[in-house]
């Protein structure tokens, strides 16, 4: 029998880190320092500005108690309708159009230069903000609310297209294989098989779609493209704050009910 | 799936002739909406230039190429700026996101009262594009990148803060309890029964935020608040075409570059 020490187990405890390896975590720390104070030292904040700011930003926050909603209230109006029309045509058009997309961009279904194709797009109208397409929008079919439709169409396919050809890769082969193997034409596969399997997805993505599209199109409004950003825009140039603020509350308070809708829509559709 | 009787015997059919009357009537409001909402946008929409902008377009792109390369110079400060209005306006988001979410989640808030209003707090946030946010906060304190980082980190509190206050109301409630009973108190049950369970999802939704916030900041200077914004309203607005797509390009890069850094981020910690 050999003579053992007792071992010694520590007395205190420590929460392990996140990040395991010592290195690696002093390292990303040290590098985060070293980037913040960079960052912040060469912003410079024009402080005087700022002060002077602080009594007229106390007067945007009094306006909210109450806001004015009665004395624009035409203008108003007129903006909320035009986002409301444009976020339906676009959802429905940009989500026509994400269909092909979508369907050549699933890499069990597309041949392979399609694929590619069909990638780039998405990968395109992904990157760019719905604001840079509007702009450009808006240089090409002028101002109004036919620029603010086509920006969201296109960032529309970016999103959904996407989605829609990610699901396709996901589906089960099983189903597909039995669909082909009865004679099934591209078609009547694409009809009986795939979309049956992702139908109930995308229509919740649609629901989805239509409330960020609301929300954006009370930005395209600011570069010309329609809405009520136009109007929200007009009333900050005018420092009327009391009728910005009452557009607001009504975006936050549309959003809140399409979000509300969306989601109980999304949670029946499944 | 029906069976309707007829004089033949009974008939297979998909759907009830109530549920196809019902879909049937579905399409018809749909259609009738989307025809009445394209009829009010090109009610405004002055059709000459729509019909214009496939010349427009080539005009356009051959005066972008090929990009003005020596521009580059002027560029690499706005990006930087536009780098550091994410990652700083993420960092505040952060801070300030933490104690709303652990406020809004059903089993650390301290009273439904105080859940409602940090509810309210991501509502707010979050159905006011970061873009409107820079309009009112450059009316309010002046131009420059520091409106820029405060609309970021204000727009991004209520997509933090949902998402985290989504993934600690998913928590092992186990592992609290386990705390509990070696008698912690309050903060204590926090510190090592909540926030190590949540710390990845917490990683993970800063870097996904980071990513969607680089692709923001690229616009916030549309409205006088700082990063590569500026330069590209600047460009445009002195049609400066060959700027413009090099811009265009340089937003492109970052967007990619980010969205790269921020897949591998979360790879490594998920």
């Amino acid at each position: 029998m050999t003579n053992t020490r007792p071992v010694n187990y520590p007395s205190t405890w420590k929460k392990p880190p996140l990040i395991e390896s010592d290195l690696v975590r002093r390292g990303l720390w040290f590098g985060f320092a070293i980037y913040l104070a960079l960052a912040l030292g060469t912003i410079d904040v024009n402080w005087h500005r700022v002060a002077e700011g602080i009594p007229r930003g106390q007067k945007f926050l009094a306006a909210f108690f109450p806001p004015d909603i009665t004395s624009r209230w035409d203008s108003i109006l007129d903006g909320i309708l035009e986002s409301i029309w444009m976020t339906v045509i676009s959802t429905v058009v940009g989500i026509a159009l994400s269909v092909p997309f979508g369907l050549g961009a699933a890499r069990n279904l597309a041949p392979r230069p399609v694929y590619l194709f069909c990638r780039a797009v998405i990968a395109i109208s992904r990157t760019f903000p719905e604001v840079i397409l509007a702009i450009f929008a808006v240089k090409l079919f002028g101002f109004g609310p036919f620029a603010g439709f086509i920006a969201l169409s296109i960032g529309t396919i970016g999103f959904y297209a996407k989605l829609l050809a990610e699901d396709i890769e996901d589906m089960d082969p099983v189903q597909a294989e039995a669909i082909r193997s009865t004679g099934a034409s591209w078609f009547q596969w694409v009809n009986y098989a795939v979309q049956p399997q992702v139908m109930p997805r995308m229509i919740g993505l649609a629901v989805y779609r239509l409330d960020i599209n609301f929300r954006e199109s009370a930005v395209v409004g600011i570069v010309g493209g329609g809405g009520i950003g136009a109007t929200l825009l007009t009333a900050f140039d005018r420092y009327e704050f009391d009728s910005a603020a009452a557009i607001l509350l009504i975006i936050i308070f549309i959003v809140m009910i399409l979000e509300y809708t969306s989601g109980y829509l999304r949670k029946w559709v499944q | 799936m029906a069976v309707i009787e007829t004089s033949q015997g009974p008939e297979w059919k998909r759907r009830t002739t109530r549920q196809q009357w019902y879909i049937w009537f579905g399409w018809l409001v749909g259609t009738a909406i989307v025809v009445f909402s394209f009829k009010l946008i090109s009610d405004k929409t002055i059709w000459f230039f729509v019909t214009d902008a496939g010349t427009q377009a080539m005009d356009m792109a051959s005066r972008m190429v090929p990009p003005k390369w020596s521009y580059m110079d002027n560029l690499w400060r706005p990006v930087w700026d536009t780098i550091n209005i994410a990652t700083i306006g993420t960092l505040l988001a952060l801070i300030m996101a933490v104690p709303v979410a652990f406020l809004a989640a059903r089993n650390t808030t301290p009273h439904p009262t105080v859940r409602a209003a940090a509810l309210f707090i991501i509502v707010s946030s979050r159905s006011i594009n970061s873009l409107i946010w820079a309009l009112m906060l450059v009316a309010i304190i002046g131009p420059g990148v520091f409106a820029g980082i405060i609309a970021i980190a204000l727009r991004s509190i209520g997509f933090c803060a949902k998402l985290l206050y989504e993934s600690i109301e998913e928590i092992d409630s186990k592992q609290v309890e386990a705390i509990t009973a070696t008698g912690a108190g309050r903060s204590q049950r926090l510190a090592y029964g909540v926030v190590p369970q949540i710390l990845p999802a917490f990683a993970g939704i800063s870097v996904f935020r980071w990513d969607i916030n680089i692709r923001e900041s690229t616009v916030l200077g549309l409205v006088g608040a700082g990063g590569i914004g500026l330069q590209l309203d600047a460009s445009i607005s002195t049609l400066a075409w060959t700027q413009v797509s090099l811009i265009l390009l340089v937003v492109l890069g970052t967007v990619i570059v980010s969205e790269w850094v921020s897949a591998k981020v979360r790879h490594a910690i998920i």
